[in-house]
């Protein structure tokens, strides 16, 4: 449960290898907290995680999760549920960038792509939604993407699979007001990670602590929409008005 | 049964962490039948909502108050005892006991509270270092079980349950209605005294003496002030008068009992709240420089000297969107420098608003999870959104559990699972008790769940 001033106790990490995940529950740490749950695919290499993220009275479990597999998201929630109780806050940080040359090669890769940020991501959402309305609380933190805001022909398979996501996300939380859970959907721009690595950054690129700082703040203060930076929203405003053939001459990459 | 239920948002007095249940108004014959009802996620009951925290809060779950009327109470004026639902409130209580003679034996800041809430809470008032706490005046109640029976408890029959229940938080059963002992009173009015005390050396020393010469005693303290200000307060020392104290005028109608409602605080209060440090410090010094250095004998009514804030309906929309919390923590006698110490804390941190309060308590009873341990008692209100309130507070935790101190469940709305079981030694033995008496999990609530009371 979460106490006056917003301290949550149980967290869970859907994409527990994430850098922005890991960012934001390190965040949401406080003399509180009482129960992090990294789920992702190979538990047993995230031993040195959890020990960087265990203090006393805070129980760290990595547990295995394979987000493709849509059809046993159900049991895992059960199962996270039945050993630590309700579900304060949940991050829903899987996906894959890939590339979209290879994409263009290799359509089938393409949709696994798809299938993990999209599909999967539904299936994660609404076993949560679920969970959340039963429980009468319940916090979900979707990281979207500034790429689906206006999908660009340098990365449009993932691009149109946040598009996909974030408007799904959108649509969750209306359907969840007057029932205790609440979405929060984050829309990051070129964020310096694991997953970028080796990439020329975009404008305004940040890092995963400034998104997790705004993101944290946008929870508190009970909002449903963030952006990071926060000056993408305004710049987006425009890109998402501009004619065609100049977005398409655009030096985006 | 479904269709009778409300799915609503629910708060407490603080308006903090708000959670959604289904909620329902019942009369007690319909009670049994909304246990068997309860879903997984349980019920708890609410009486007025007055509770800062979490206490009357069930997310997912059931969340009923009782239907009660206080045209069915029975008052025994030969043993000067009242029987009543558990969902009459104090405020509905005073108007028909007070006009014959009678007074609640322990009395809160607040009278718009439940007879179920106070016993559940345990709560105490401004006499706890002569008389107790509420649970002390309690003859008998009947508590409905989560299997659906209705028992007979009292402080000779079923001893044990009866000591879980009061202080227990609602999660032993509910409280149908109980009777317990009033304090006979020769008027409506209180004979107070007042002491203005310039530093909190002085008000230790002011409340350590004499405070056993009155039946009520309370210290209003600024939490703002500092260095050799630390702890200027008004300590109130009072009892009720006697016929003999009154004026003429009031000896006409010396029972005469009319609480005045001044205004309500309409829901427009600008996010931010009216409550800050700026605004603290000019009500402070307003508040301190209207009392006498010291004075004697002045006559006031109940509703003026026990209940003042509840003139002003709505008053806690006044901190604003973030809402506020009430920490509310006792320390054992000699540890007076631990006390200091966190006064200082608070006072240098700014983050008090007016309402702080100072009292010494008495002698603890047999319920396990009562609160009052003999004592200081400090209570302090805050808004949520003062800066480091948090970090503030569990350091404040520590060094109330370290001094052998604990907090009170009925205000909490910040601290953890391990302050509570440091700070309640017979947590184990109540869970004992209350486990045995719901071993499927029937009475739940918000607070139980954050402080893994169940």
């Amino acid at each position: 449960m979460e106490n006056a001033v917003g301290e949550v106790q149980n967290v869970l990490l859907l994409g527990g290898r994430s850098e922005i995940g890991l960012a934001i529950v390190r965040k949401l740490l406080s003399p509180s907290a009482r129960v992090v749950t990294l789920a992702c695919r190979r538990p047993d290499e995230a031993a040195e995680l959890t020990q960087s993220l265990s203090r006393t009275g805070l129980s760290v479990e990595a547990v295995s999760f394979d987000a493709a597999d849509t059809a046993g998201h159900k049991d895992f929630l059960a199962d996270v549920v039945a050993r630590h109780g309700d579900i304060d806050v949940a991050i829903l940080a899987f996906g894959v960038l890939g590339d979209q040359q290879n994409f263009d090669e290799d359509p089938q890769s393409a949709v696994s792509a798809v299938h993990t940020n999209y599909t999967a991501s539904v299936s994660a959402a609404l076993c949560l939604a679920q969970q959340f309305r039963q429980q009468g609380h319940g916090k979900l933190i979707v990281l979207s993407s500034v790429a689906g805001e206006r999908v660009r022909k340098a990365n449009f398979v993932y691009g149109s699979s946040k598009a996909g996501l974030d408007a799904f996300s959108q649509g969750l939380a209306d359907s969840l007001e007057g029932s205790g859970a609440s979405v929060l959907i984050v829309r990051p721009g070129f964020v310096h990670s694991a997953m970028t690595a080796g990439m020329k950054p975009a404008p305004f690129s940040t890092t995963p602590e400034v998104v997790a700082n705004l993101t944290v703040k946008a929870l508190n203060a009970g909002q449903r929409m963030v952006w990071t930076p926060g000056v993408l929203r305004w710049l987006f405003m425009v890109l998402r008005h501009l004619p065609g053939p100049l977005w398409r001459r655009l030096p985006l990459g | 049964m479904n269709s009778d239920y409300l799915q609503s948002r629910l708060t407490g007095w603080g308006l903090t962490s708000p959670s959604y249940a289904r909620t329902a108004n019942v009369p007690h014959g319909e009670v049994g039948e909304h246990v068997k009802d309860s879903s997984g996620r349980g019920i708890v009951m609410r009486g007025l909502g007055r509770s800062y925290g979490d206490a009357a809060q069930n997310a997912g779950g059931t969340v009923l108050t009782l239907a009660d009327s206080v045209a069915q109470a029975v008052l025994d004026t030969e043993q000067g005892t009242l029987t009543v639902g558990a969902g009459v409130s104090l405020h509905d209580l005073l108007q028909i006991i007070v006009p014959r003679g009678f007074f609640i034996p322990v009395s809160p800041g607040t009278r718009f509270v439940t007879v179920g809430g106070a016993i559940a809470s345990d709560i105490h008032g401004k006499n706890h270092h002569i008389e107790g706490s509420f649970g002390n005046h309690v003859r008998r109640l009947s508590l409905l079980l989560a299997d659906g029976t209705v028992k007979e408890l009292g402080p000779d029959q079923d001893t044990p349950l009866f000591w879980a229940t009061v202080g227990g938080m609602g999660l032993t059963g509910i409280i149908l209605d109980a009777t317990f002992s009033l304090i006979r009173i020769e008027s409506s009015r209180c004979i107070v005294n007042t002491v203005r005390c310039k530093n909190i050396d002085e008000l230790f020393e002011e409340m350590s003496h004499g405070d056993d010469e009155h039946r009520y005693s309370v210290a209003w303290v600024d939490l703002l002030a500092t260095g050799a200000k630390l702890g200027r307060s008004v300590l109130w020392r009072g009892d009720h008068a006697r016929l003999s104290d009154l004026s003429t005028k009031d000896a006409i109608d010396p029972l005469h009992y009319a609480p005045k409602h001044l205004a309500t605080v309409p829901a427009l209060v600008p996010s931010f709240g009216f409550v800050n440090s700026w605004s603290t410090a000019i009500f402070n010094e307003l508040w301190l420089r209207k009392e006498p250095h010291r004075k004697v004998g002045t006559i006031k009514n109940i509703p003026a000297y026990f209940h003042p804030l509840d003139a002003i309906g709505s008053w806690n929309r006044l901190y604003g969107r973030g809402g506020f919390l009430q920490y509310q923590f006792v320390v054992p006698f000699g540890q007076d420098r631990t006390l200091r110490r966190i006064i200082e804390m608070v006072a240098v941190s700014k983050t008090a608003s007016p309402l702080v309060v100072l009292k010494r308590f008495g002698e603890s009873n047999p319920a396990p999870m009562s609160f009052p341990i003999p004592g200081w008692t400090l209570t302090v209100d805050m808004s949520c959104a003062a800066s480091g309130v948090s970090e503030l507070l569990h350091s404040l935790d520590s060094m109330v559990v370290e001094a052998g101190g604990r907090h009170y469940l009925a205000k909490d709305a910040h601290t953890t699972p391990s302050v509570i079981r440091r700070g309640y030694p017979r947590l184990d033995e109540w869970k004992a008790i209350q486990r045995a008496v719901d071993p499927s999990g029937v009475w739940q609530s918000d607070l139980a769940r954050r402080l893994e009371l169940i």
